[in-house]
């Protein structure tokens, strides 16, 4: 899907990410965890063709992304991002149409297919209860969970999550993880998410990024790469990793208190 | 899907042409000489057709009153009520701030210093200087410094936006005073074209304006949807494939420019530019394309009714600019109130 060379950005003079090499590939899950203002976001912003790398090539389906339009590369790449605000009163079922925009010609109006698609995307999430509500009546977490659904009405091959997650209870947290998981399985949609909580990474990724002062500093499979070590070098912070039974897959705990010397 | 809506919406469109149309001739007829509304379809009829025949019959006063003193004033401050509250919904789109007016980027204040400085020149050499054109110069370049301030890296943020316009509208402020100063006692002409009044304009004051707006309509409603996908965020909307940074510039300069035609030809009129899209957004949602086409018709019904309010009912002409924000500023206090009220219930 994606390919990066040497792919370096810089807000002014202060460097946001540095030399990135990768490679991603479609139909899988990734996560990319570090520690805040570590260039996560910008990384997200890059590959979704709102930022253009000052150096080093950056290449989505083997084209440089530079090539695409917006809006072409609008019905390929969606982005949820980590925070959001919106002072204007539209219903929760306006602002989900709003992921067909790339869709729909200037002139036109939304066809059964878009509305379609608008509907299966709040009963994905389960917000179609309220989908004639104001978006500005809705408390954080339900509003980050429109924003979701209005990624999936998108409906393109590539998600990218800015920490979708963050304001969400743990009930809907599980929920979007499932359903997003479940995309990636069943149609090899490819998954790049931002994500804080490491449990949430080693339990649903299958490939993690570790990134740290805007470089790359370990990635593989997250059953490889999802250890003690990287945390600590990442992170700073004492943890261990051990397969958890209960959740039937690796889980990390971590050394609470400040470390007597 | 929501056809009911659609018709509600058609509804008010329809009753707001109408209420501008029965605006404009009921106005016509209002003034020192009363003319009855028949007499007036009668000489519109007849200058529209060409047939003047009809007209030989009216007193000779009639068609002219109408025709070159009520009709041009009336006419201009219905464009003028019409591009303020257009622009006021882009403004308010873009810095995704309901508070946003149309003067937000300092376009007032631009036109303000460039006229006063017109009117300064005038002092000492009489109608050496347009005031409209140096109005229009001013507000345009005012734009641009503004723009150019809150630019980094080709990209432009609403609150950096909203910040130049305010140190920008400053700095133009203290150069305004420094101008007043230095008027001394001929200040009055000054203070009068700032607040704004549509005595005495002409046909070419009309057609600047039809134009200015008409255009800006066009441009503004083929951008209307990108505008809506904005107000999610620009990295958002960036992702929904709107050209996000060249969209804001084309839709901010063009609103700008109907507005700084509009100042040029009326001087600085408050509040309609504030007040009229958060009036019709209440009433038709943010939708920004059902919300340009209500509100230009009803911020010029509604510019057109205080302007004629203060020319014929009145007994001695209040500036416009005064009257709108005497009657705009409590009604939106009282919107603003009611809107927080709704807010904290929830």
């Amino acid at each position: 899907m994606y390919s990066l060379q040497n792919v370096s950005y810089a807000y002014g003079d202060t460097p946001a990410l540095q030399d990135f090499s990768l490679s991603l590939d479609k139909g899988k899950f990734y996560g990319i965890v570090g520690p805040n203002g570590c260039g996560k976001s910008t990384f997200l912003d890059l590959l979704v063709g709102s930022k253009e790398p000052a150096s080093g090539t950056l290449l989505f389906n083997e084209q440089p992304l530079s090539v695409y339009k917006k809006r072409e590369l609008a019905r390929q790449v969606a982005l949820v991002p980590q925070n959001f605000s919106i002072g204007f009163d539209y219903s929760v079922e306006e602002v989900v149409l709003m992921g067909r925009h790339p869709y729909i010609h200037r002139f036109a109006s939304p066809s059964l297919e878009d509305w379609d698609l608008v509907q299966q995307a709040m009963e994905t999430i389960g917000i179609e209860h309220f989908a004639k509500r104001s978006i500005m009546e809705l408390s954080g977490g339900e509003k980050q969970r429109v924003i979701v659904a209005r990624a999936l009405a998108q409906n393109t091959p590539v998600l990218l999550f800015d920490e979708a997650t963050s304001n969400l209870d743990i009930q809907y947290s599980l929920q979007i993880f499932n359903r997003v998981r479940k995309l990636v399985k069943q149609e090899e949609r490819t998954v790049i998410a931002v994500i804080h909580n490491l449990n949430f990474a080693a339990a649903y990724c299958d490939e993690i990024i570790f990134m740290k002062n805007g470089r790359v500093c370990k990635n593989g499979a997250a059953d490889k790469v999802m250890n003690a070590e990287s945390i600590a070098e990442v992170f700073g912070v004492e943890s261990e990793v051990r397969f958890d039974s209960f959740s039937k897959t690796n889980q990390i705990s971590y050394r609470y208190g400040e470390k007597m010397v | 899907m929501g056809s009911a809506k659609t018709y509600k919406y058609s509804f008010l469109l329809i009753g707001l042409v109408v209420a501008t149309c029965a605006a404009i001739i009921v106005s016509s007829g209002m003034g020192y000489m009363q003319i009855p509304v028949t007499d007036i379809i009668q000489v519109l009829w007849a200058n529209i057709t060409g047939n003047t025949a009809v007209l030989e019959t009216m007193d000779k006063a009639v068609p002219f009153v109408v025709m070159d003193v009520r009709l041009p004033r009336i006419l201009t401050a219905a464009l003028v009520g019409g591009g303020l509250a257009m622009s006021g919904v882009v403004y308010q789109g873009i810095l995704l701030n309901p508070l946003a007016d149309p003067y937000t980027l300092g376009v007032s204040s631009g036109a303000a210093f460039g006229a006063s400085l017109a009117l300064l020149a005038n002092l000492v050499f009489p109608g050496f200087m347009s005031v409209s054109l140096f109005a229009f110069i001013g507000a345009v370049v005012t734009l641009f410094v503004v723009l150019h301030l809150s630019s980094f890296n080709g990209q432009i943020s609403a609150n950096t936006l909203i910040l130049s316009g305010v140190i920008v509208g400053a700095i133009l402020s203290a150069g305004i005073s420094f101008i007043k100063y230095l008027a001394d006692e001929q200040v009055a002409v000054i203070i009068f074209w700032l607040m704004g009044s549509f005595a005495s304009r002409s046909w070419a004051d009309v057609g600047i304006v039809a134009i200015a707006v008409v255009i800006g309509l066009m441009i503004t409603l083929y951008y209307g949807r990108d505008l809506n996908i904005m107000s999610l965020g620009g990295r958002s909307a960036d992702s929904l494939g709107v050209e996000t940074a060249r969209t804001r510039k084309i839709l901010l300069v063009t609103a700008s420019m109907v507005t700084a035609i509009c100042v040029a030809v009326s001087g600085i009129i408050g509040f309609i530019g504030l007040i009229v899209p958060h009036l019709m957004r209440y009433i038709v949602g943010p939708d920004n394309r059902k919300l340009l086409p209500v509100s230009i018709f009803a911020g010029a019904t509604l510019l057109l009714l205080a302007d004629t309010v203060t020319r014929a009912v009145l007994p001695s002409e209040v500036p416009i600019g005064v009257l709108t924000a005497l009657i705009g500023g409590p009604f939106f206090c009282v919107i603003f109130r009611r809107k927080q009220k709704r807010g904290n219930n929830v």
